[in-house]
């Protein structure tokens, strides 16, 4: 059981993969399907034996690398994160399985992309249950490259080719730094198994590496590396370019990317890694403050996006950010906490977003539609399930997790030392509730609620989805509602034994009992920033629209949404300073003068060239004018002579002579 | 008095005035001709004189035999440029210039 749900994804993307086109469309929704249904079912087995029962379970498969220190064996570890993460994984990507066979329905790719989605699902798997850092690699690039198979789908339009190579090649810098972290990691610890690594970190706790002139402190200097590749798969500030691109794949994939997958890959790495990262005092807060400024940059960037997709997406980018900082807060549990019930209420957004594009024939311009409550009645109650639970509405998922992030960040102001930098970090992330609420709503007005703008013809043709693209958003607003409240107490609950030794934070961190005692002010902020969030779009939308659509086409209003609109100008600034130039220099230095130039010059080119022109020179010495001849013969002998002479070190005057006879000759 | 160096001179002066001859000499084969029996005569005088300063017998069969290899190379030279004359009508070397590099 525990090794049939990693290996019934990979089963069934190789039969799809192969024999999709014996067996037709239907059939390989059924067998992917059901893999991913079976693994759902034994997800929850293994939730009940390791999570709630306490039995962890280790399985050695067989060596890989054996070379002197070197050993990596293929060996999986199911303990409590590992099971939390499966769980997440294999639900949300059987609802989306079974989405996208109604989704995709049309397109003559269906078991191309069923294939594409197991596969991302098993190294997904590969991933979260690995027991050493390099099978956790694995899955690691497995996911990058699944997702540019995915977003890359549509493999004939343009957008979606680029989008899929930006975000192979974004998510490869920080895999670059995932592989520094492992180095130097084997380096330290002379293994990578996280049983042997994470036991010894103790006591490395004073020892430094030396690079570059300088001693890093090695704690600091891992999590670092191991935080920039978390910043890359979790397209945190920096990286974060990618994700939103990623919108080009169709929205079952961008639902599984965004949700249970892809990006919180990054997440489950620093959650894993805790016993190493909760020692690095430094880069934590520096991994905090990195999250805290995503979350307010992606929502103040969600809040004038026209595409529906897109809005989604920063909010995806917001949330992130606050795992992340809960994190670098060594709230790991909380973060996990965050990242299952985001799982729910991101895929519910997702997928419901697909049903409205879906039923609006691929519109995905917010401006475009309007109205829709009158037409989708079922999509519009998920979405405004699916949207109260991300502001964090009271009583739904949302609401558990990310509300008691922020008031233990406004808790942790008394226990670590850096105040001003926490205050900071409080009051970005409660910031960015007010414009996460106010994104979302302006996506339900714009979409729902407003006047239509969706054209004659069309608005005959709006109808609800399918029931099958509909089980899954009921399946999923269910979860959204109720999972945050059913499994508080056995993530956050003061004094959950659930965790058990797979994560490990710091005594004198640990404060979720104290977050009882909070001030019922600090406990209501974030709850009033969502309503004032909330009543702004509300007025914006609804009540004041010509007043607020006055100011915003104010010179000041104009530039700040125009801003907004364009990501802050980061693509922009990204080109011009770092791609452009990077691409310039690999093409003038590296390709046209070193590869190009040097070496052909050196090599081949220069070569044969040099030849050929020394060949035609002694060709043209041979004149036929029978003088010449004369004249070369006596030269050579002299030559020779006079060279026999310089052998000996005997200088005879016969050189003089012939030194003279050669004057004579030329002048 | 026999004075070597003065003896050399002359065998040297005779033998590069024959190499001048022949590389500034563009009009005519014969005056080659002429060059390199000027070159075999200094290299006979040379043969005869060191047999002489030396005291030995072999320098002067040399120089005979080398007086008998002038005189039939001389002949065969002689007899080719009759033969060239005969086809080209004329026997200027700088336009003996068919075969280039």
């Amino acid at each position: 059981m525990y090794l049939s749900i990693i290996l019934l994804p990979l089963i069934s993307s190789i039969f799809s993969g192969f024999g999709g086109r014996y067996f037709g469309k239907e059939g390989t929704s059924i067998v992917a399907c059901s893999s991913i249904f079976l693994c759902g079912v034994f997800s929850w087995v293994i939730f009940f034996e390791v999570g709630l029962f306490g039995s962890n379970c280790y399985l050695f498969i067989s060596p890989w690398f054996h070379s002197g220190n070197f050993y990596v064996a293929w060996s999986f570890l199911f303990d409590s994160v590992t099971v939390i993460m499966l769980i997440v994984i294999t639900n949300i990507s059987f609802l989306v399985h079974l989405y996208a066979t109604c989704y995709m329905e049309q397109d003559p790719h269906k078991p191309r992309f069923l294939t594409f989605l197991n596969l991302f699902t098993f190294f997904m798997l590969i991933l979260v249950t690995s027991s050493n850092f390099i099978q956790m690699f694995v899955g690691w690039e497995g996911v990058g490259l699944a997702s540019y198979l995915l977003i890359s789908f549509w493999f004939t339009r343009l957008d979606a080719n680029q989008s899929a190579i930006k975000a192979l090649v974004v998510n490869r810098v920080g895999d670059l730094g995932l592989c520094i972290a492992l180095f130097l990691i084997f380096y330290t610890f002379q293994s990578l198994d996280y049983e042997i690594v994470f036991s010894l970190v103790p006591s490395f706790l004073e020892s430094s590496i030396y690079i570059c002139g300088f001693n890093w402190s090695t704690l600091n200097t891992i999590s670092f590396f191991l935080f920039l590749g978390a910043v890359g798969k979790s397209s945190q500030l920096g990286l974060h370019t990618w994700l939103v691109d990623a919108m080009e794949g169709p929205t079952p994939v961008s639902a599984l990317l965004h949700a249970a997958t892809m990006v919180t890959a990054g997440v489950f790495l620093l959650v894993r890694c805790s016993p190493l990262i909760v020692y690095a005092k430094t880069v934590s807060l520096f991994i905090a403050l990195l999250g805290a400024f995503t979350a307010i940059y992606a929502a103040s960037a969600g809040c004038f996006q026209y595409d529906l997709k897109r809005v989604i997406a920063f909010s995806t980018t917001s949330q992130l950010g606050y795992m992340i900082f809960s994190s670098g807060l060594s709230l790991y549990n909380v973060s996990l906490f965050h990242l299952t019930n985001h799982a729910f209420f991101k895929a519910l957004l997702f997928l419901s977003a697909g049903s409205v594009i879906h039923s609006c024939a691929d519109e995905q311009d917010m401006r475009k539609m309007g109205g829709l409550i009158q037409l989708l009645p079922f999509t519009y109650s998920v979405m405004l399930t699916g949207s109260l639970a991300l502001v964090g509405f009271p009583f739904l998922a949302g609401f558990y997790s990310k509300d008691f992030i922020l008031e233990l960040t406004a808790l942790t102001r008394f226990t670590i030392s850096n105040k001003l930098q926490i205050n900071f970090i409080y009051w970005l992330g409660t910031f960015s509730v007010f414009l996460t609420a106010f994104y979302s709503f302006r996506l339900l007005f714009l979409t729902f609620l407003n006047k239509t703008n969706i054209p004659r013809p069309l608005i005959y043709s709006v109808h609800e989805a399918p029931i099958l693209m509909l089980i899954p958003l009921i399946i999923l607003a269910f979860g959204s509602i109720f999972l945050g409240y059913f499994s508080r107490d056995l993530f956050i609950g003061a004094g959950t034994n659930f965790w058990g030794t797979s994560i490990f934070i710091y005594p004198s961190l640990f404060s979720i009992i104290e977050a009882e005692e909070l001030p019922l002010s600090t406990k209501f902020t974030p709850f009033f920033f969502t309503i004032l969030g909330i009543s702004l779009a509300l007025i914006s939308n609804k009540l004041a629209d010509k007043f607020i659509t006055k100011i915003q086409l104010t010179v000041v209003g104009k530039k700040i949404s125009f801003i907004l609109n364009k990501r802050w100008f980061w693509d922009k600034i990204n080109n011009e300073l770092i791609i452009y130039p990077i691409a310039r220099f690999g093409y003038l230095v590296s390709l046209v003068n070193i590869d190009r130039g040097i070496i052909e010059f050196m090599g081949p080119y220069g070569t044969s060239k040099i030849i050929s022109n020394w060949a035609h020179k002694a060709i043209c010495i041979q004149t036929g004018q029978l003088v010449h001849y004369i004249f070369f013969m006596i030269v050579s002998v002299f030559f020779l002579i006079s060279f026999n002479h310089i052998i000996l070190k005997s200088f005879f005057e016969l050189k003089l002579i012939s030194l003279f006879f050669c004057l004579v000759l030329f002048t | 008095m026999i004075n070597l160096l003065n003896y050399i001179s002359l065998i040297l002066m005779l033998f590069f005035l024959g190499i001048l001859g022949m590389l500034y000499n563009r009009k005519n084969i014969l005056l080659m001709l002429m060059s390199i029996e000027l070159l075999l005569l200094a290299i006979n005088f040379n043969w005869v004189f060191f047999a002489y300063y030396f005291d030995d017998i072999v320098g002067q069969i040399f120089a005979i035999m080398v007086l008998t290899v002038a005189a039939a190379e001389s002949a065969i030279g002689l007899a080719i440029l009759v033969v060239y004359y005969r086809i080209r009508g004329t026997i200027a070397v700088e336009l003996i210039n068919l075969i280039q590099g």
